[in-house]
């Protein structure tokens, strides 16, 4: 399974309403490759935040947030997790693409490359958590997110790939203001 | 109280409605005003950085933002000063207690405590130094309109002195 492929499943099944949140590096090239929307807030900076900045989000609106992250990111700020559990949210489901390397920077292996369980530590905050191997079985847990009135984690074991896709070219302040408005006008 | 106080009406006035924190002993008092309001939703982080990306979600649904925190935790916060706050323009107020300055007992205190000012100007965050409760309201309740005019980060910090006026006692 390639992150690539993660991702078009997420933009499958998401709702127009629905947010997504990508993180820094070739994961938000590759959502805004495949689908561009204004309910896509691509982090471009400040690795590590993803879920963080999808957390301020989802306990301020009521649709789904969807915070596509990955291993080498949520290692950078692991209390992310213990905070998602402690403040209660449910309508934020987190989606850890876990490729066990640091794709964007030349596939240098991170920790969960050995012993480290990503699945276990959120299962150690409170968190509702499984770990998926292959695209049927992350399209049936994502579907059952989703669908769910509780936040998830959904940890989706892939190969490291990054697919060769375009820079974004929207410049920053603009992908933060035609997301504001797309919140405020529905 | 009365430091505390100012500075609580300020961000209420100010209409502040959403808060992340990383404890202080000197935000003691503030910190159980902010938890009792019901205007304003409260989320303590496990660090600065963190609660720096929850804000900024927060405000990107629409709502006006502050964090309360101890000086020694802007260090691990520039980094998403830089790429998430300057990037996209986001503005929240950094109520800092600033440690590390006139009556500090503790040495590890005094480098973060004398570079602060420095940071801050080279983060180009503007930040004011109230230095009695009635100061502190009328800068937070402008420093919260200013920051949206700026559309960055405005900070306050409230260093030693200010705190005094926390003790009922001596003032």
């Amino acid at each position: 399974m390639r992150r690539i492929e993660v991702i078009k499943k997420i933009v499958e099944n998401v709702k127009d309403n629905e947010i997504i949140v990508s993180n820094i590096g070739v994961p938000s090239k590759e959502l805004y490759y495949l689908k561009d929307r204004d309910r896509n807030f691509y982090m471009l900076g400040s690795m590590g935040l993803a879920s963080s900045i999808g957390l301020g989000i989802a306990l301020n609106c009521n649709e789904k947030v969807i915070v596509i992250d990955g291993d080498g990111s949520i290692l950078m700020n692991l209390g992310t997790l213990s905070t998602i559990s402690y403040s209660g949210v449910k309508n934020l489901i987190l989606v850890v693409v876990d490729n066990s390397v640091y794709g964007s920077t030349g596939n240098q292996k991170t920790h969960t490359s050995k012993n480290t369980n990503i699945k276990k530590i959120a299962e150690g905050c409170g968190l509702d958590s499984v770990e998926v191997n292959n695209l049927e079985d992350f399209e049936k847990e994502f579907k059952k997110s989703l669908n769910t009135d509780k936040c998830r984690v959904i940890i989706a074991k892939t190969i490291p790939y990054n697919e060769k896709v375009p820079n974004i070219d929207i410049p920053p302040v603009m992908i933060k203001f035609r997301f504001m408005n797309s919140l405020v006008e529905k | 109280m009365k430091g505390s106080l100012a500075v609580y009406r300020g961000l209420i006035d100010g209409g502040i409605n959403f808060i992340c924190s990383v404890p202080c002993a000197n935000l003691k008092n503030l910190l159980n005003l902010i938890e009792s309001e019901r205007k304003i939703f409260h989320l303590p982080t496990t660090r600065e950085e963190e609660a720096f990306g929850i804000c900024a979600g927060a405000y990107l649904s629409g709502k006006k933002t502050a964090i309360l925190m101890q000086n020694s935790g802007l260090g691990n916060s520039i980094n998403a000063i830089a790429s998430l706050y300057k990037v996209y323009q986001i503005p929240t107020l950094l109520i800092i207690s600033h440690r590390g300055l006139l009556k500090e007992q503790i040495p590890a205190q005094i480098p973060m405590g004398l570079w602060t000012e420095k940071l801050l100007d080279v983060c180009e965050i503007p930040f004011f130094k109230p230095k009695n409760p009635e100061e502190a309201y009328k800068i937070i309740l402008e420093g919260a309109k200013y920051m949206d005019k700026i559309s960055y980060p405005v900070a306050i910090l409230l260093d030693a002195l200010y705190w005094e006026y926390d003790n009922d006692v001596k003032k």
